[in-house]
């Protein structure tokens, strides 16, 4: 409160400069923006250590011949080219199984679902995000152990595995998606006369399309660097195995963790190349990432 | 009703066998450029139609008839059923949850809400157009324009389609306005544009009722005139039912009133008069309809 009442202008006491400029307010705003901007720092420090950390140790074990080589026959020497192949054949069946399963019940969920089925459909999708991925590994090791026998091996069992993982994710979120269409323009369509299945493929999906799109590359970002479900399901090899379903299949994951665990003679060269395998699959989550973005903006539909 | 059954057309209706609705419920396919130009519009008869959401009864025993080939108007105060009753001619009321429909509605003597009717189908011959504009986001002005086709109909060559848009377009009198830009996304144009739009994508169907829920609400009024001389044209091909709020636009864009009023809130809306909109406005015969429109409440 000013010691003396001011006026301005009007030779009345002024309401306008009866509470001073406001010091103390701006006091307190200057140190909680401080506080907040403090704490962002603090929460990034570990994220950029951690990608410094891996490239900085990473960088070595990269070469031409990382990328292009298996490491079949070879001690201690080889690449990791029949890892990479192998991270991207997993996720890729993976997502096969995923996506037409997660999105169609997703589908279900928001465009028909009603009721008791509804709700208990939504508790076990909730509980099936919070499966430990070792336990969705063994899952699916133990089902094809039924049909296979015992010591089964083979990339596909990864895949079921991670898909176990991944159809949650990609579950919430393409109803998130899907509720954010507005209900005009189901009616609108209705109103034509197009059934309710036109409906959806027609008019709500591509609507939607963008928003789709993310939650399955943030599915995929999600479950590409899964290590527990892969070693106990899709094995330790060396050399390069492109079908899924005969073998067994490295990955950049499990092969990051055997070399670590077992570098063999040449211990340096191996630990680099579990760190240029760990910096590989950092890239591989970032540039995942990176086009989920790229596409929502350019096929996002702006909804009036 | 005049010129209700003598509408001219550019073939015998004999060809096809049975009416329209029976018609359209095994044969999911249009051909619209086999369709005559003008297709005589149909005639809606309400009796003892009441509306509930769940055990809420919204709407109680409407008994009317719609006129073929005019333009009625459904006004009333907030609240009082016009929308809930709107929707129910065309089978949209049932898509709430909970929402049921009792009592008879017919298009030209059949009833709508008969257990073999696919709704979808009714769909087809009533169309609707709704408050605020809603163009397909995902799709261009022509792709909106024959979203009716696209969705429906078996495939129609680009020629047809391309007649079709043209057509609807005109007779939405936004022709001019979008002939080249016809690959411009739905919502580039302004909401009288938008509007319009809507109209003529409900009109590319060939429906034979029109519904509109208070279309000019959520225009200016430059917009707001040139929809309702739209109006005015579309009556001749089509039977046009049209919910306002706006007393004006009834008393300017209509032939016969309906008023529909409230007792209290909670209790159902109802059927209070109905007439040709002169008589209703200068003369009205019930003292509710009076208060009403000489602007006492509401």
């Amino acid at each position: 409160m000013e010691s003396s009442v001011q006026t301005l202008g009007h030779g009345e006491p002024s309401r306008l400069l009866a509470s001073g400029l406001g010091w103390r307010r701006r006091a307190v705003n200057v140190v909680m923006t401080t506080l907040i901007a403090a704490a962002f720092v603090l929460a990034m420090i570990p994220l950029f250590s951690l990608v410094f950390e891996v490239a900085k140790r990473g960088i070595p074990g990269l070469s031409l011949e990382f990328f292009t080589e298996d490491a079949r026959g070879v001690v201690g020497g080889g690449g990791a080219s029949h890892a990479i192949m192998g991270t991207l054949i997993i996720t890729a069946v993976a997502s096969v199984i995923s996506i037409p399963i997660g999105i169609m019940a997703a589908i279900y969920l928001n465009e028909y679902g009603t009721g008791r089925l509804r709700r208990a459909l939504t508790f076990f999708v909730d509980v099936m995000t919070g499966i430990p991925s070792i336990v969705a590994g063994l899952f699916a090791y133990a089902l094809f152990e039924i049909f296979f026998g015992p010591g089964i091996r083979l990339g596909v069992t990864g895949s079921v595995a991670l898909s176990l993982l991944m159809i949650p994710i990609v579950i919430r979120s393409a109803e998130e998606v899907l509720k954010i269409v507005p209900d005009h323009l189901r009616e609108a369509s209705y109103a034509l006369g197009t059934p309710k299945w036109k409906t959806i493929t027609k008019i709500v999906l591509p609507t939607a399309f963008a928003g789709l799109v993310t939650g399955v590359m943030i599915a995929i970002a999600r479950i590409v660097g899964e290590t527990a479900p892969l070693l106990v399901t899709t094995g330790v090899v060396d050399s390069m195995n492109t079908d899924p379903f005969d073998g067994r299949m490295q990955n950049l994951a499990v092969y990051a963790y055997n070399e670590y665990r077992s570098p063999g003679v040449m211990k340096q060269a191996a630990y680099d190349k579990a760190w240029a395998a760990a910096l590989t699959l950092i890239a591989i989550v970032m540039i995942l990432n990176v086009a989920a973005r790229l596409v929502y903006r350019r096929y996002k539909t702006e909804i009036r | 009703m005049l010129g209700a059954a003598t509408k001219k057309r550019s073939e015998p209706r004999e060809k096809k066998g049975g009416t329209p609705l029976s018609r359209a419920v095994g044969a999911p396919s249009t051909e619209p450029a086999a369709k005559p130009a003008g297709r005589p519009a149909k005639t809606i008869e309400t009796r003892g139609v009441d509306l509930f959401y769940g055990d809420f009864h919204a709407v109680e025993e409407v008994t009317m008839t719609i006129a073929p080939n005019k333009v009625t108007a459904l006004i009333g105060s907030s609240g009082c059923g016009k929308t809930t009753f709107l929707r129910s001619l065309n089978r949209m009321h049932e898509l709430t949850p909970g929402a049921r429909v009792e009592g008879e509605v017919t298009l030209d003597g059949e009833d709508i809400y008969d257990g073999r009717v696919d709704p979808v189908a009714v769909r087809r011959l009533v169309g609707m157009v709704f408050q605020q504009p809603n163009p397909f986001p995902t799709m261009s002005i022509y792709d909106n324009v024959a979203a009716g086709l696209n969705l429906n109909a078996k495939k129609v060559s680009k020629a047809q389609k391309d007649g079709v848009v043209e057509r609807s377009l005109r007779g939405a009198h936004l022709w001019d306005e979008v002939s080249d830009r016809l690959d411009k996304p739905g919502g580039s144009l302004s909401g009288g544009q938008q509007q319009r739009l809507c109209i003529a994508r409900a009109i590319a169907v060939e429906p034979e009722v029109l519904l509109m829920d208070e279309p000019c609400s959520a225009l200016d009024p430059v917009a707001t005139l040139a929809v309702e001389d739209l109006i005015g044209e579309l009556k001749s091909r089509y039977t046009i039912v049209i919910v306002t709020h706006n007393m004006q636009q009834a008393a300017r864009a209509s032939d016969v009133t309906a008023f529909f009023n409230l007792d209290e809130t909670g209790k159902p809306g109802h059927l209070v008069e109905m007439g040709p909109t002169d008589e209703i406005f200068t003369n009205p015969t019930e003292k509710e309809t009076e208060d009403y429109v000489s602007g006492r409440f509401g």
